[in-house]
């Protein structure tokens, strides 16, 4: 058996359609079966909240007298892109203010917007014949703009890595505070109510597909950026009117240390259309896994450590290396929910009608990596070869001279054997000497943590060592930890002119 | 019972040198779990946790010795108009304040917090702030 898409729309339009959650969706499949799910729901609805960075809107302000062609633009000290039309622009919302920092960017302006609250429009411009004016300062309700159509590149993620952190350091990131020695696990994504776990083949959710968005009616585009279906992490580009969203479902946020970012409501409704339909609906949160990514290795393939199913992660403890660890999410399940709450009440309700893919997206693409034509320097090609050392028998006196004569502040301290068990600084011997004359050997001073990098390291990763630890060098040591060279804040200048400069 | 007890080191008497704590343990037998202690050049500032019976005991006797006590409700204070109930606080919370109710609402169980502001820098709404 199976159902047209007419016969739902028939239903919707006079008001005796079923519509349910795709949280309600398995019991009743559990009950009926299949064939008696296809018979007894219409339509199934979706729905998540949380931070969706790439999300953003086109405005138009209409055209000031004298007219301007504005080619810089801000919204409260924000600044949107203006390289389109004269009194067009787009304000994405991780953009971040140029008077606030991270409390405050495109995502607050956008809520701002949505809010009804008055915000500031700056632009400057070199004029032209056509264009005279060079500045202009206004204030802006969403009302007073022409267009304000929301446009957010790549939502609704199918589901996301969850991370950890296997450092030392509390690390901040995108995915939140994730504390040290896989302290606990963070999440997003609503799992089994999310749109795409309902559809993963893309048969109904695709281009010109009605949608819920930041609780306006709002449209499929196609597939979204970075869409990778064939792994797992497809992605929708989606659009909707700004005017008629509500504060509820669009929310600024700042993940501390990483910046501004937008919590967006999405919501699909899934027109069941036959029994393949009724299964994919019928998905639960044990179904659906995702990986637990350590945020600690600070590379692109960073390592999984192990499989998770969004039921686990929900469930508030998870087992990690031996350890139960607490797990956090960063989307709103509530939320979510009352996206898909809503979203069916508009169905029964007769207020919105469902439409089938214009044109369908790709469930098998697979998002790839960036081709880089340059490799970013290790610091094999900056480090001094140079290092001189000391042994840990060796007296302070003798870490003296040689810190003098070698006219350096860190001294590598080694074993007996070669291999790096320390390090003494300047500040180190000083102390020694102006605290207590009864210590005598390198190895009653040094400092035990080493804080290291390796020839193959990316040059970046190491100075963000040195900046968080604040130092100004580092050993480099090999598999055997060996020390094989050192690292000072001062090679770093060597990436400033010659081949590295572009 | 959770009291706070701050007190000033300027002027003369200095009581962060004194074992206030300790003095006030061996005299009215009451135990004292310190929870946070946080001490700078001028001042001092001592999280305790006491059993509410002895509470008002407690603090008698320290203020007697010159520190300020305030017994400490609702430590934390959340904003239900910025916050969107995510969880992002529930791990990051070494006390375990935070836990999701059967409608994914988050609760706060306040009796529990030692003021480490750890799920203030963790909220993505900004709506957590520590009482001062």
């Amino acid at each position: 058996m199976e159902k047209s898409l007419e016969l739902i729309n028939t239903r919707i339009r006079d008001g005796n359609a079923r519509v349910v959650t795709a949280e309600e969706m398995p019991a009743i499949v559990d009950e009926l079966g299949d064939e008696g799910a296809l018979e007894e729901v219409d339509v199934v609805t979706t729905g998540t909240f949380g931070a969706m960075c790439s999300s953003g809107a086109f405005f138009n302000f209409g055209h000031a007298d004298p007219p301007i062609r504005m080619e810089q633009v801000w919204l409260n000290d924000v600044e949107a892109y203006a390289g389109i039309a004269a009194v067009d622009a787009y304000l994405g919302a991780t953009q971040q203010s140029t008077t606030q920092g991270e409390r405050y960017g495109g995502g607050h302006v956008l809520e701002d917007l949505v809010a009804g609250t008055m915000v500031e429009l700056r632009a400057i411009s070199r004029g032209t014949d056509c264009y005279p004016r060079r500045t202009i300062t206004t204030e802006l309700l969403l009302e007073d703009m022409n267009q304000a159509i929301m446009v957010n590149p790549r939502n609704a993620y199918q589901r996301y890595n969850a991370a950890t952190n296997s450092t030392e350091r509390t690390l901040y990131t995108y995915m939140g505070t994730l504390l040290p020695r896989c302290g606990n696990v963070s999440y997003s994504g609503a799992g089994a109510l999310s749109p795409l776990s309902n559809d993963p083949q893309f048969r109904v959710i695709g281009s010109g597909v009605p949608i819920f968005l930041g609780g306006a009616q709002g449209m499929v585009i196609g597939e979204g950026t970075q869409h990778s279906a064939g792994s797992g992490f497809g992605t929708l580009m989606v659009t909707g009117d700004m005017k008629q969203m509500r504060q509820e479902f669009l929310r600024a946020a700042t993940m501390t240390g990483y910046g501004v970012t937008l919590y967006v409501g999405v919501g699909v409704p899934i027109p069941v259309l036959d029994l393949d339909l009724v299964r994919s609906t019928a998905v639960r949160d044990e179904d659906i896994t995702t990986e637990i990514i350590d945020y600690g290795v600070p590379s692109r393939d960073r390592p999984s450590l192990r499989t998770v199913s969004y039921a686990e992660l929900k469930s508030g403890r998870i087992e990690l290396v031996g350890e139960e660890v607490r797990t956090s999410s960063l989307s709103s399940y509530r939320k979510a929910r009352e996206v898909a709450q809503e979203l069916k009440t508009w169905i029964e309700e007769g207020r919105m009608e469902l439409a089938l893919p214009t044109r369908r997206i790709d469930p098998t693409r697979r998002a790839r990596p960036m081709r880089e034509t340059t490799r970013a320097p290790r610091v094999r090609e900056i480090m001094d070869l140079d290092v001189v050392s000391v042994t840990e028998d060796e007296e302070i006196r003798t870490a003296a001279r040689k810190l003098l004569k070698g006219e350096t502040n860190h001294l590598p301290v080694l074993d007996r054997n070669g291999v790096l068990v320390g390090i003494v600084t300047t500040y180190d011997v000083s102390k020694a000497v102006v605290t207590d004359g009864r210590l005598r050997r390198v190895r009653d001073i040094m400092t035990r943590q080493v804080i290291k990098t390796y020839p193959e390291e990316p040059v970046d990763i190491a100075a963000r060592k040195l900046e968080k630890n604040n130092i100004s060098a580092l050993p480099v040591v090999d598999a055997t930890n060996r020390v094989v060279g050192i690292l000072s804040a001062i090679d770093l200048g060597k990436l400033f002119g010659g081949r590295w400069q572009r | 019972m959770k009291l706070l007890v701050t007190f000033s080191r300027r002027g003369g008497r200095d009581p962060g040198r004194e074992p206030i704590i300790a003095r006030v343990v061996k005299e009215t037998g009451v135990l004292i779990n310190v929870e946070k202690a946080y001490i700078e050049s001028m001042a001092g500032e001592v999280l305790i946790d006491v059993p509410d019976a002895d509470a008002e005991l407690v603090r008698q006797r320290m203020e007697e010795m010159g520190v300020a006590v305030r017994v400490l409700e609702d430590a934390i204070s959340r904003d239900e108009t910025e916050c969107i109930d995510c969880g992002a606080c529930i791990s990051v919370c070494p006390q375990d304040v935070f836990s999701f109710d059967d409608e994914w609402r988050i609760q706060l169980q306040q009796g529990r917090c030692v003021l480490c502001g750890k799920c203030v820098r963790a909220c993505p709404h900004q709506a957590l702030s520590l009482q001062q």
